[in-house]
């Protein structure tokens, strides 16, 4: 093997919804589609942070195999076959949020994200006009302890996005998850009250990153909160070129 | 040309759906010549009637009251229609539900009262242990969120009904 063929990634060609598409050795299909112009929707992945997998939104078809998989984290195949949007596809993703409204305590209304939350619009956008399954009303908390910040549990939908960029961006990984399943919940530090963060370094970002209304700025009142998230990308690119 | 039968009905809610509706104005002349409206809280009609044609409920069903009007009602109505987001989520009244109904009849009438300190229970009907969204109780037939849903849509939407066809909503809506 001659070095230059180490150095030059190898070339994939695939096809997405019948698309000739060609991709380079270890590009998720996510990053291909949109290269090529084809959306697939997401929740949990943000440009400018590692790719997670943990809202599912993103699920596609591949060819060969009976499971669904989650674009943002599964490798480009030569010869992979990927379909973006199906019948079985809109329905999974329609029952995602359903699950996603039904889990925790999502009241639109009174929420100081309404007309600006990625849950919403995403709902929205998928043609949900009501959830089929039993709301399960979880008792959670709210902590106000920090003196320009607010977490409420009740709003999270546990996308990590918080998790990632405190971690990956601001270097300080106050963040985490704590627990499982539907009773996993973000955690500050040592599951200590944020105030009394020792780690946290008020930056905000983790509030700017998060898609609902879970983490939000003091004083903002029903649909005050928005959200600007243009820096993540832009921090990730400078870095790079470092 | 006969008139459609339409109720409106006022479940746990705070009438915003309602007075959304009043906000068609000059609307509700056209509509007011192709309905009879034969039971809301607009009319003075004691008991929902038989054989009505299309039922607006706004408010989530969270009192044994709320229960029992739901499916009369439903049994009632051809076309049922859950109106904006108490109905559809239980929206706002559910911001009850992850504590007993105890606790919150005690908090609303013993801790913050300082005169007559007591939980009524005479002319008030009991409350659901918890408050869910009208399609958990009786089958819904349309959907329409939204808190509230705006003025045109709710005309729209009984237009359509009136029509004889069934509103496709998706993607035209939101929840909030």
């Amino acid at each position: 093997m001659s070095p230059l063929s180490t150095l030059t990634p190898r070339v994939k060609t695939l096809k997405i919804n019948g698309l000739d598409v060609s991709a380079s050795e270890g590009e998720k299909i996510l990053d291909v589609a949109r290269q090529n112009g084809i959306q697939i929707p997401t929740l949990c992945q943000l440009d400018g942070l590692t790719s997670v997998g943990a809202c599912r939104l993103c699920l596609v078809e591949v060819k060969g195999t009976p499971k669904l998989l989650p674009a943002c984290v599964t490798s480009v195949e030569e010869g992979m076959e990927v379909t973006t949007t199906s019948e079985r596809l809109v329905k999974y993703r329609q029952m995602i949020l359903e699950l996603l409204f039904s889990e925790r305590n999502h009241i639109c209304s009174v929420c100081v994200s309404n007309g600006h939350c990625d849950l919403q619009g995403m709902a929205q956008a998928h043609g949900m006009t009501h959830v089929r399954f039993p709301y399960l009303y979880p008792q959670q908390g709210v902590d106000a302890s920090h003196r320009r910040y607010v977490m409420d549990h009740n709003r999270c939908i546990l996308c990590a996005r918080c998790v990632r960029v405190c971690d990956e961006i601001e270097g300080a990984h106050t963040w985490d998850i704590q627990g499982r399943g539907g009773d996993a919940f973000v955690i500050t530090d040592f599951n200590q009250p944020w105030g009394e963060s020792q780690t946290c370094t008020s930056c905000g970002k983790c509030v700017q990153v998060c898609p609902t209304g879970a983490l939000s700025e003091k004083g903002k009142s029903v649909a005050e909160m928005t959200k600007k998230r243009e820096f993540v990308p832009y921090l990730t690119l400078m870095r790079e070129e470092l | 040309m006969e008139r459609a039968r339409i109720a409106t009905v006022w479940l746990d809610g705070c009438s915003g759906c309602h007075m959304s509706f009043l906000d068609l104005d000059e609307a509700l002349l056209v509509l007011a010549d192709r309905i009879e409206l034969v039971y809301s809280p607009l009319v003075d009609q004691k008991e929902f009637p038989e054989n009505v044609d299309v039922t607006l409920v706004e408010g989530s069903v969270s009192s044994v009251e709320d229960e029992e009007k739901i499916r009369r009602i439903r049994s009632r109505t051809k076309i049922l229609v859950s109106l904006g987001d108490c109905a559809v989520t239980s929206n706002v009244p559910s911001m009850r539900n992850p504590l007993k109904p105890e606790a919150i009849l005690r908090r609303a009438y013993i801790e913050n009262v300082t005169v007559q300190a007591q939980i009524p229970n005479q002319d008030v009907p009991p409350l659901l242990p918890e408050a869910r969204p009208v399609h958990e109780t009786v089958k819904v037939d349309v959907f329409v969120p939204g808190c509230p849903p705006s003025a045109g849509l709710i005309g729209s939407v009984l237009t359509e009904l009136l029509e004889g066809r069934t509103p496709d909503l998706a993607g035209q809506v939101r929840f909030g």
